[in-house]
Parts: structure tokens; sequence; C-alpha cells
């Protein structure tokens, strides 16, 4: 009831004239709206912690939940790496998440259907389990060219990088035992080549470093990274490091929002950074501007390499090339005296280790390797050092402005300042992303960087390593706990089909003498435990027969000729969008349209759900829907707000967010989909005693439900993958996993992350309370070290190198290793310990050895194991390129991987006939404002509306050469495919001089397809399948095109448009291949 | 007409504190923004994190090739706008001057690419705002009492009261406040008041992934923002100017201020802004005088007719 004197209040009027405010101006004029508006943040009924979904940064949220409802969600100022900030996607999450863009039902294609219709969650869980059970019957294989493989190659999945760990990891296990091995994610795609070069340079094939330390850097080389637009919170700490006195130099063959807040601004041409940084290298080897004491004892410079290597002739061709399939047997790498596994890379290949036979001839009997001889001196001539000098010596100043268009003058400048900021009292750090991941030898790319932050000295070291900036909130835990065909959890390799492989002989061909992999067997029989547990025995080797075999390369692209091929006839996409993401677009619908059906779980109607009715084919005419048998289920994805779990970011931090709402409609989680299908999978086949599904029966699959879903508890998920003893009690750390079957354990490398019963990854003590490595927020693998091998950061005797650089140290009146961070090194091995004669595992590695992942532990600055394309960078040019390679004979990497497909042709060789068809270079890369393959921006309005449309940039200079109008349209086309992009003519991009050519380069986001709010062609329409040897990742970073201007074509027309140019281009199946041995091979076009 | 209300209708004061002015008592420190644009990376957080806050709707999608602006500028519904200025610049100007020992030709800083022989290229990027005006010109014209300085000194519309008369739209030195087009009313940055007063800093500043946007105490941020200019003046960033700042200027100095990089024109900004109301007092004052005067003739009109008629 309202009093007069309250009514009088309401009156504007008489607060006026009562008031102060007597000109009505302010609190007399005060609205009930403004009065009763409260700020929903501070009315919320609960706030949920939870991490960001969009990149790898993982930025801490608050989710602020009303009436169950999420009402608003902001960054948590907590979180040590993100400060309470968020890019603008991460702004944007609130509408992401609730906004009306989200399907909310299951839709169903029935075969040669021409629309959706609705069906049931339960019926579509059913028959998607009934046709899991019949593809598999009909595409299982007990043998591959004799050998046992125990494994179904008709189906396959894709996607688990924007997917919680307990959601890959039940994938995986579902699909191993299903005998499933084209299992695949964005990581394959992303940064698979990060893991084999650096993996193979230091022994872990993850980000050595955190952005947060980047402010303790002297110079920052962003190269082959769009940090400010692609991480932009990451960003923070490079401006941070910049406000310090830090250098800022951005290497890019594109100008954009990175290289502005850089201090300089090096343009390089697409596809040269190993010539680039095989210069410094050189500058610094020819100079002995190296890090001495360092490179002496940390890396494998002494190391003396056997007499059979040969460093690359003038054909570029290393020792041990068979130019009949085009592929490097690396024994001829390897060490004098001694034999060593690599930590990642190519591992247990066939013919592997026949090298060297058991010292006994008997495969129980352990293998002596042999030790490594060394030359401390540097001076024999088959030296790591001398082979390395020879190795880089022709990548001289000139080489370098004539390879990446940068001039002398510019180049000595990076290479001085990469000098003056390295050595005791100053340190360098690299930060990439897929600029360098992304090409035909991009794990080389890797290695390069590798080699020179190990010549000066900056790996382990506050401001130093190689910050490999990985794009989606849980690619790094996709690829520790890998939904991809050729890793076990915790990067164990999967077992490859040889002739009697039983456990013994994987481990015995697999793991090192020295350093931490030689406890391989105790990772293995732990996976093996937690995945069969009771039924794993001794006596059956702990199941390992049940891991279904490798015969060579299955990776996502594999698949997709596999699918063309007819031999892969379903498909699991799990929030991955290959008609978009992935190269060579229309290869991609090709071998989705093969397919008798295909499962789609997202948000939204992503074009790998829909092209059956409105992909480029059906419009061109190519394809007609009625005629399209694959049968399509849309399932829609509940969203990190709406399910407990785990994200491992970019730094290896391993993060829990809390569920905060329940999904809608039929919206569910991965890790709900994974669960139930595999349980009505096994309920199905539960009488059966065909042995084929032993493995699936016998799956430990019994997880606590809860909820109205009966969703699966991601903790209990979580404690598996942690690992338990004999007694259920959960371990703290991988040390203590055993070989005996006493231990289980899901990935060894996430041991600790639940230790004692403790879910340390919901840990969040605040980033006011702690020091800058931040060692008390949530968890980081491995032993919740922050920065790896920071023994390195000591120097031989255990002590700083210097007080600037200090991380951490030997105490010795304590007698342990101590500092800012946990130590990546045996916690009370004192500097001065030397193994004994013979020691094995971790007890060969000395008190001085930082790298305890490596067989030698030491830094590999040369790769006698594990890169499939020599054990030096070497600088080829992209597959498609418009520069003849000055370097070297061979064009290309002469190990690349190639599909040959009358949809995936090369261009020609430069120099050659109807090289002036392609005359132009092209990069890609990600805009701030938009995420991937879209599927998270594009339907997002507050997105969409800031980058709409698809747009390609231009110099003026080319602008003017091809009459292209800024605003207007283009046409970009290549042997692949021809689209349309609005011209942005800017500055930005400039041309570089190559001797006598200029090259023009043209830059394009790849975001865009033409489903969703904001629409527009694909950049992947015109990419190629065309890989990298080591990592199968494709080449998307560096590709050539034509461009002219208008719109494209539209129907029939525009793929005679692609015909005539490859017409005028002479393009045959030949072309571009150069790897005769290998054209047509098992491969149908 | 008492003393004491001209005096309050002064319309451009002393350095003042507008809340006081407005007539609070016991009022909180005058809370601001500073934005400081040489470490703006463009990335459009401080939009989007405002929309969602606010809930001000997506407005179209238009691609306009003017760099990677494509919200234009302010409007009803873009109430944080991000320019971004592509530029050529003579080698030598506005950059960060030599790069260390050797590098007598490169520049580090702003200016860092070489583009052609005298010419380095760069690339500047500005966050936008309302700038909650010391002498606001909205405020003043505002019939209808929508418009209203809070307790905080910012200048707020209200969406219950505006009847979309858009008085305040020309008013607006800044070209800050538009209406809504399907809605009619008009909206822009509240400085997110419903905020402020609970205690948390608006939706942009704290979304900001490099701090580009400070949020706080006016006086603190003017003393922050001299102690930038002179970092970045010292480190060779010769271009480095404040603008807003300054409570001798137009508008008696912005709620809202900048560090910019180069003149503000070149931002989209005016170089000079004057509240729009500032001759009011004196107009109204003639308009006075003019009426006196009209009365006092038209009275003597009278007295002379009364004298014709008597005559």
């Amino acid at each position: 009831m309202k009093t007069p004197r309250d009514l009088l209040e309401i009156w504007p009027v008489a607060r006026q004239l009562g008031g102060a405010d007597r000109l009505g101006r302010g609190a007399a004029v005060k609205s009930k709206g403004s009065r009763e508006r409260v700020a929903r943040t501070r009315t919320a009924d609960r706030v949920v912690k939870s991490v960001c979904p969009y990149c790898a940064v993982g930025c801490g949220q608050n989710v602020f939940v009303s009436d169950e409802r999420v009402v608003q969600i902001e960054g948590d100022p907590d979180a040590p790496h993100s400060r309470g900030r968020l890019c603008p996607k991460g702004s944007a999450t609130l509408q992401l998440t609730t906004g009306s863009s989200r399907e909310e039902h299951v839709l169903y294609r029935r075969p040669y259907a021409t629309e959706w219709e609705r069906l049931d969650l339960d019926t579509a869980m059913q028959m998607i389990a009934d046709r899991v059970v019949e593809t598999r019957a009909e595409g299982f294989e007990w043998e591959s060219e004799e050998a046992r493989v125990r494994r179904c190659m008709s189906i396959a999945a894709l996607g688990g990088a924007t997917l919680d760990n307990e959601e890959n990891y039940l994938i995986k296990k579902l699909l191993t035992g299903l005998g499933v091995i084209q299992v695949e994610n964005q990581a394959r795609v992303c940064h698979s080549s990060t893991v084999v070069g650096l993996g193979t340079s230091f022994g872990r094939g993850a980000s050595s470093t955190l952005p947060g330390d980047l402010q303790n850097a002297d110079l920052i080389v962003l190269q082959g990274s769009n940090m400010a637009e692609a991480h932009p919170v990451a960003f923070q700490w490079v401006v941070e490091a910049k406000r310090r006195g830090a250098t800022i130099v951005h290497i890019d063959p594109h100008y954009s929002r990175t290289s502005a807040l850089a201090d300089l601004f090096v343009p390089i041409r697409a596809g040269s950074d190993i010539a680039f940084l095989g210069g410094v290298i050189n500058h610094v080897i020819q100079n002995d501007l190296d890090f001495r004491e360092y490179v002496v004892n940390y890396t494998n410079a002494p190391t003396i390499i056997g007499e059979a290597f040969r460093d690359v002739d003038a054909e570029g061709l290393f020792s041990g090339f068979d130019p009949g399939n085009g592929e490097y047997n690396p024994d001829s790498w390897q060490y004098e005296g001694a034999y060593v596994e690599a930590a990642s890379g190519q591992r247990d290949q066939a013919g592997h280790l026949e090298g060297i036979p058991p010292k006994s001839g008997s495969a129980e009997e352990e293998v002596d390797r042999g030790s490594a001889s060394l030359d401390l001196t540097l001076q024999h001539p088959r030296c790591v050092w001398q082979i390395l000098k020879r190795h880089f010596a022709s990548y001289t100043p000139e080489v370098v402005e004539r390879v990446t268009g940068c001039d002398q003058r510019t180049f000595a400048e990076v290479c001085r300042l990469f000098v003056e900021n390295s050595g005791r009292e100053r340190t360098a750090a690299f930060v990439h992303g897929v600029g360098w991941t992304q090409h035909t030898i991009g794990s080389q790319y890797i290695r390069c960087a590798s080699i020179l932050q190990l010549l000066l000295g900056n790996m382990g070291r506050p401001g130093g390593g190689v910050m490999a900036m990985r794009g989606h909130a849980s690619i790094q835990g996709s690829s520790d706990i890998p939904t991809l065909f050729d890793t076990l959890p915790g990067y164990i390799p999967t077992p490859h089909a040889h002739a009697h492989q039983d456990l013994d002989s994987f481990v015995l061909s697999n793991a090192p003498d020295k350093g931490f992999w030689a406890d391989m067997r105790h990772y293995v029989v732990s996976l093996l435990k937690a995945w069969w547990g009771a039924t794993a025995t001794a006596e059956n080797d702990y199941c390992f027969d049940y891991l279904p075999r490798l015969t060579g390369s299955h990776g996502t692209y594999d698949t997709v000729m596999a699918q063309i091929g007819g031999e892969v006839k379903g498909y699991f996409l799990f929030g991955q969008n290959p008609a978009v993401g992935s190269a060579n677009n229309r290869m991609q619908r090709l071998g989705m349209s093969k397919l008798d059906w295909l499962v789609v779980r997202d948000f939204s109607l992503i074009e790998s759900a829909t092209w059956w009715k409105d992909g480029p084919e059906i419009e061109s005419g190519e394809m007609r829907t009625e005629d399209i048998a694959t049968e399509v289920f849309f399932l829609p994805a509940a969203a990190h707000t709406e399910k407990d779990g785990t994200f491992t970011n970019t730094q290896r931090m391993v993060q829990w967010h809390h569920k905060a709402v329940e999904p809608r409609g039929d919206q569910r989680s991965d890790l709900w989909f994974a669960y139930h299908l595999g349980r009505m999978i096994r309920e199905r086949l539960a009488d059966s005693d065909d042995p084929r599904d032993r493995p699936l029966l016998d799956l430990t699959w019994d997880y606590p439900c809860e909820g109205p879903y009966a969703d699966p508890m991601a903790a209990a998920v979580l404690a598996e993958i942690n690992g338990y003893d004999a007694d259920g009690t959960l371990l703290s750390a991988y040390t203590a996993l055993k070989d005996d079957g006493s231990t289980a354990c899901g990935c060894w490398i996430y041991c600790g992350a639940y230790a004692d019963g403790v879910n340390y990854t919901a840990r969040r003590t605040p980033a006011g309370e702690q020091n800058w490595t931040c060692p008390e927020w949530t968890w980081a693998w491995p032993a919740n070290r922050r920065i790896l091998y920071n023994r390195a950061s000591a120097d031989p005797e255990g002590r700083p190198w210097s007080e600037r650089k200090k991380l951490v140290w030997w105490d010795e009146a304590e007698q342990k290793w101590t500092g800012l961070d946990t130590p990546d090194f045996e916690a009370t091995k004192p500097p001065s310990y030397r193994p004994p004669e013979g020691a094995k595992g971790p007890a060969a590695i000395a008190g001085t050895d930082p790298f305890i992942m490596q067989a030698d532990g030491r830094g590999w600055l040369f790769a006698p194991a594990g890169v499939a394309d020599g054990p030096l960078p070497t600088h080829y040019e992209p597959q498609d390129s418009p520069v003849r390679n000055p370097m070297y004979g061979r064009q290309r990497n002469p190990a690349r991987q190639l599909y040959i497909h009358e949809n995936n042709r090369f261009h020609p060789d430069p120099g050659g006939p109807g090289d002036e068809v392609f005359p132009f270079a092209v990069t890609t890369y990600r805009l701030t404002e938009h995420f991937t393959a879209g599927g998270m921006s594009r339907w997002t309005p507050y997105l969409a509306e800031l980058q709409p449309e698809f747009f390609c940039e231009v110099s003026p200079e080319l602008a003017g050469e091809r009459g292209l109008t800024h605003g207007d349209w283009a046409t970009l086309v290549s042997a692949r495919g021809a689209i349309e992009a609005r011209v942005m003519v800017t500055d930005r991009m400039t041309p570089l001089r190559h001797g006598e050519q200029v090259v023009h380069t043209i830059g394009m986001p790849y975001h865009w397809g033409p489903n969703g709010y904001a629409r527009g062609d694909s950049m992947n329409e015109l990419s190629s399948m065309a890989l990298d040897p080591s990592s199968h990742i494709q080449e998307v970073k560096a590709l050539t095109v034509d461009i002219r201007p208008g719109r494209r074509p539209r129907g029939p027309a525009r793929v005679a448009l692609v015909q005539e140019y490859r017409r005028r281009a002479g393009i045959t199946a030949e072309t571009g291949t150069e790897r005769r041995g290998a054209a047509e091979t098992g491969v149908p076009s | 007409m008492s003393e004491s209300i001209w005096s309050e209708v002064r319309l451009v004061p002393r350095d003042s504190d507008p809340a006081t002015d407005t007539g609070y008592e016991d009022h909180p420190p005058r809370l601001g923004f500073f934005t400081d644009t040489s470490v703006c990376i463009g990335c459009k957080a401080c939009e989007v994190a405002c929309k969602e806050w606010n809930g001000v709707p997506e407005d179209g999608l238009n691609w306009t090739g003017r760099s990677h602006d494509n919200s234009i500028g302010l409007s009803g519904d873009t109430w944080r706008h991000v320019a971004f200025i592509e530029q050529r610049v003579a080698v030598g100007i506005d950059d960060g001057g030599p790069l260390g020992d050797g590098g007598v030709e490169l520049v580090t800083g702003p200016g860092n690419f070489r583009r052609g022989e005298d010419e380095s290229f760069r690339w500047l990027m500005s966050s936008d705002v309302c700038k909650h005006c010391t002498n606001a010109a909205c405020l003043d014209v505002c019939p209808t009492g929508s418009l209203f300085r809070t307790e905080f000194g910012t200048v707020v519309v209200q969406a219950d009261i505006c009847n979309g008369c858009g008085y305040c739209v020309p008013a607006c030195p800044y070209g800050v406040l538009n209406r809504r087009e399907d809605d009619g009313r008009v909206f822009k940055c509240t400085l997110c008041y419903d905020r402020l007063q609970v205690g948390q800093e608006p939706a942009c500043a704290k979304a900001c992934p490099t701090d580009s946007i400070h949020f706080g105490e006016l006086s603190e941020l003017r003393e922050l923002a001299g102690e930038r200019v002179q970092e970045l003046q010292d480190a060779g960033v010769a271009s480095a100017r404040l603008y807003g700042h300054d409570p001798a200027d137009g508008v008696g100095g912005d709620g809202a201020f900048f560090l910019l990089l180069d003149e503000p024109e070149v931002y989209g900004l005016p170089p000079d802004p004057v509240v729009t109301t500032r001759d009011l007092p004196a107009m109204w004052r003639r308009v006075a005088v003019a009426g006196l005067g009209l009365l006092a003739a038209g009275s003597l009109s009278f007295v002379g007719a009364r004298r014709g008629a008597q005559g």
C-alpha cells in the first residue's frame, strides 16, 4: 500500500522541488526502471565456475544462473591466465549457449529424402546402435596383408577438440573396443605437426611454456601465429612484456592485428619460414653466437652420428630415401654405437628396429641399444654440431632474401635481436600457431624453431621456450587423450600390424632404454587395465591383442579417400565441420555422399550436416539429393555450461568446468552419447560368442549416472583417467604406475589430476595468492609442471643461469630441486648424479640431463628418429608455389603425402608449362570475430555482424595488376575449385621480391561457408589434400590461385570454369606429383 | 528569479564535479573510462560484451570494406565502436625511432612496417564510446528527463522515459546519440549504470583483453593517462597524446577520454568539441532582455495610446 508520501515521491516534479536536484537533471528524474534495475550478476542465484568453449587459451568464465537459466557469462577475475578478460567470442558465450541458433531436436534424413524429419531421441539412438552393429559386422577384418589387425575399417569418426577430455576418453575407448581405428579430430588438421616437432626435439609434443610466461621474455618472436586475433586474451602477456621493455617481432606473410602491436613486422613469403629460421641458425653457428655451455651439456650437439648418414645432396635428399615409394628409411640417421627411439612422431612403423637384432635373438631379452658417443669439443666431423653447421651453411642472408623476400638488412636485425636477447641474462620466446603447422613440411618448421631455441639456450627457462598456440578449447586434451588414429592416451603409439607382435615386443620396439619413456610398459599395462579391467591379466598379455592394429596412415584424409572408395560406410562427426574446415571441401562432401550413414553432433545445422540438400554439388547438378543414399542423423549437442568435465588448454592446463544448467530438448553431452551408445551396442551383442566382440564386451563400461537424463558422471571418468591401484585408491603420480596389472590408468600423463581423490582440475586459487607460474590454478600435465624442461633453467651444477632468469634450482642444504615451478626432474636427483654402467630408465638420466623424456636426456638438434622427412629441417617449396626452389633440385618435400584423385589435382611446377595460370600465392588465417569453420560464430549474431562476409585481402599493386576494385567481388580459382569473395584492397598485403620475380600474396580467412547467419564461400574449396608425412597435416597456409574481378559463375558453369583452368594449365594426374612410384597407388580416382 | 538558480544553470562552469552540480550530496567519486588506443588490438570484445550485458540488438550484416570496421560508428545499437585506420606515414614520423644499435633504418613502434621507399605503414585501432561529458548538451536539451546525470557523474538515457523526440541527437558534439531505427527511442552507453551501483566495472572494460579500456575514478585515470603518454613518448612514440582529458576544453572534459596516436579527426573524433548548449544562457539572457524591451515598448505604446485617446 503506497502512502501519499510515496506517491509524491513517484512524481518527479515533487522530487525536483523537494530535493537538491532542482533542475531535474539528476536524482529527481531517475525513472522507475533506473531505480529498480539491479545488475543480474548481483541477483543471480549462483555463480558457476567454467571455462570458455572457444579457443585454447581456456579463459576462466563465471556463469551466472537465475531460475535455472544462464543469465550472464563473463570472465573470472581469479583466473591467472585470463585475469577476468574475454575476447569477442568469449564475450558472446551467453548468446552462443542460450541463443536461438542452437537446434533443440533430433533431425533425421532418410536415404534419398529431400528434407529433414523429426525423430525421437531414443529411436535415433537405437537406430544408430543398430547401424554401428551392422556396419561393423560388414567391415570387420582380422587380417590385413597377412598380419593380424582385428579391426573395423567401415566406421570412422571425426571431432573432439571442442569436447571434454572425459568425452574423448569414452569415445576413444568405445571405438577402440569396436575395433575402429579411423578416429580423428581437429588436432590432426591443426597442430599434429607441433606434436611431432616438439616431441622429437624435447620429449613432449606440447607447448613448453605458458602465455603468462611471455611477460618474462626480452624478445618475443611471433611467427606462424596471428596471436592478437586468434588468441586475444593470451596476447595480453605480449602487451605486458612490451610494457616491460621486451621487443616484439612479427614475421608473417600477412599484416594482421598482431603485426599492428609489434615493434617490427617482417613480411615473408608463405611457405618460406624454414629458409628464414635456417638463416638465423646459420648466423648463430657461423659466428659462434650460441649459448655454448647449454649446447654442450643439454643438447645432442656433441653426439656422433653413424658413418652411413649423408646430409642432403644437391637434390635435397638425405640418406635412406627410397624413390620408389617416396619414403625414408631412417636407420642411417642413428647415433654411432647406439639406437635411440623418438619420443614422438614416427614410431612402431613396419620394419622398424630391424637394424638391431635382440642381443640373444629372443624377444624376451632386452635389447641393448648401446650408448651414444660424444665429442664435447664439438670437433668430430660427424658430431651433430658439425653436421648442423654444414647443413645450414647454405642458408646465407642472400639465400634468405631470395627465398623469403625479406631484405638482408631486416634479416640481420632479426638475427641481432635473437642473439642479443639470449644467454644467461636474457631469454627469447617463440610463439607459433597453425601458420607453421599446416604445411607439407610442417613438422620441420617446429623442429627448426626448436633447434634455434636449443642453440640459444632458451628452453626450460622463464621468458623462453616454444609457445604453441592451439586453437580449440580442448585440442591439447584431444591430443593427450587422443581421438587420433596413431596414438593411445598419453602419446603411446598405436600398435602397427607386425608379424608376431605381443606386448613385450611392442614395448621393446618403442620404449627407449633411458628416460621416462623407458617405463612405457607401466603406462601401457595400466591403460589396458583401465579399459579391460579384470579381463586383462598377465596370462593374456593384459588384452594387448584387443587393440586394433594400423597398417599405415589412417588419418582423416585417408578416411575421406576410403569413403570415396566405398570402404568407410558409417561416419560420426563430433563438433567438427570438415565440409568447411578440412582441405578440399569437395572431396569431403564426395566422401560423405558415399556413406550409408552419417551422425552429426553439433549445435546448429553446419555444412557437413546439410550438403546432401544444399551443397555446391547439388547447385551444380553434379549430385541430386534424390540419388544420395546417405542416412543422416543430426543430434543437438549440449554446451559446456550444460555438463561437467575438463578442457585442456594450450598450456597443458586441465581445467574443470561445472555444469550450470540442464540442456534443452534433445540436447545431450557427448559423454551421454558415447556412454549410452556403448551401452546399447553392448546390449545388442551381449550374447555374442564371436571373438571379435570380446574387446567390446570386456570393456569396463560401468559409470555411475545422475540427473534427469542419466548423464554419466564426468568425475568418475576423470578418476579412471587419473588411475587407481588394486584397492581402488586414486593414484597421485605416474611414477606409481606398475606393469604387473596392479594399477589402472586411462592416461598416464594425467595421473595426479585426481590425486588421492581430490579433483585438482577444479582447484581455483586466485592469481593474486600465488607466484606467476600459478601452480594452484587447476592442474597441468605432467605432474603439475608449468614450464617443461625447467631443469635447464639451472646450469649443470644446478644453479640458476642468472638471478634474473631463475626458475628452479638445486637446494644443496635440502638436497632437492626447488623453485617457482614444480621441477621437471626427479626431485632429489642431484646435479652430480651420473648413471652407473648399464643403467636403464629414469636411472639412466644424469643429474645434468634436462630432457627426461628423451632417449639420451638431451634436446635434439638432430633428430635421429621420429621425423619422416629428414633429421634436419630443409627448405622445400609448398606443394603449390609460385617460386622455383633455389636451394635444391627437389621443388617439394620429397617425402610428402599426396592423394591422387581427379578432384584433388595439383598445380604445375613454377618455371614449367602452365605455371602462369595460378600465379599468386595465398595464405589463410583466422579473424578475431570468428571461430574455425564457423559453427560457433557464423550462427552467433553478435559475432556474425562484426565480420558478416567472406573477403580476400590484396595489395594495391595486385589490385592494379588484375583490375580488382575495393569492395567489389573477385573470383578465385585453383585446380580444386572456384569461389568468390569481397575484395579488400589494403596496404597490409605487400608484394615481395624474389630475385627477378615479384610474388603477390592474397590473404583469406577460412571461416565461411554457405550455411548460418553470416554466409560466404569457403576458402577450403581451393585447397588440396597434400600432407606433411610425419603428422599427416594438410597444407593450407601456402597455396596458389588465380584471381579475377567479378562474381563466380553459378551452377554447372562453376565447375566448367575450374575445368577450363585445368585445361589451360595442362594439369594431369601427374602434375605436381613427381613421385611417380606413389601415383594412384591403391587410390580410386 | 533568484541568484542561486542562475548560478545553477551556468552551463560552462569551472572544473566541476557534475554530480555535485546536479545536486547529489555524499556521492561516490566520478567514474569514467580511459581508453589507451596504443594497446588496442581491435578485437571488439568491448562491442560484444556491451551488447551481451545491455541486451543491445544485433543490427544487421553490413560488410563495409572499411578495414575491419563493420559496425561503422556509435549508434543506438552500438554503444562501443572500434575504429580501424590503415595509414601510410612518412618514415621517421610517428614511429618509435631506430630499433637497436644496428637498425638505423628499421623502426620500432606503430609505424613498424616499411611499405615503399619513404613510407611506413601502421594500423590504428580505437574503441570509441559516449564521452559522458562534464557539460552534457544532451542533458541540457532533453525535455522529458529521460537523460539524467547519475551519482557517478555519468550521463544515462532512461528507456522508460524517452519519448523519441530526438532533441539530444543533434545536441551531442560527438554524434554519439542516435535513435534505434525500429524503436524510435535513443540509446547509448550507460557506463553500465546497473553494474556501477553494485560495485562492478562496466562490461566492456572488464572484457578488454589488453586493458586498453581502463575504468575507474576519473581523477586517477587522468593521472594514469599522463604517465602513459610520457612512457610512450619516452619510447619514441612522439605522436602519443590525450584527447578529452582536459577540464578546460569545450565540454568541460570528458568522463571517457582517450590516448590517441594521431589527430582526433583521423579517428573520426571532432578536434575541438564544444557543448552545443554553451551559448544558451547568454541567448536566454538576450531573449529575456529583448522580451523585457518588447514588454516595455508595448507598455509605453499603451501609455502613448491612452494619452492619444485622451488627446
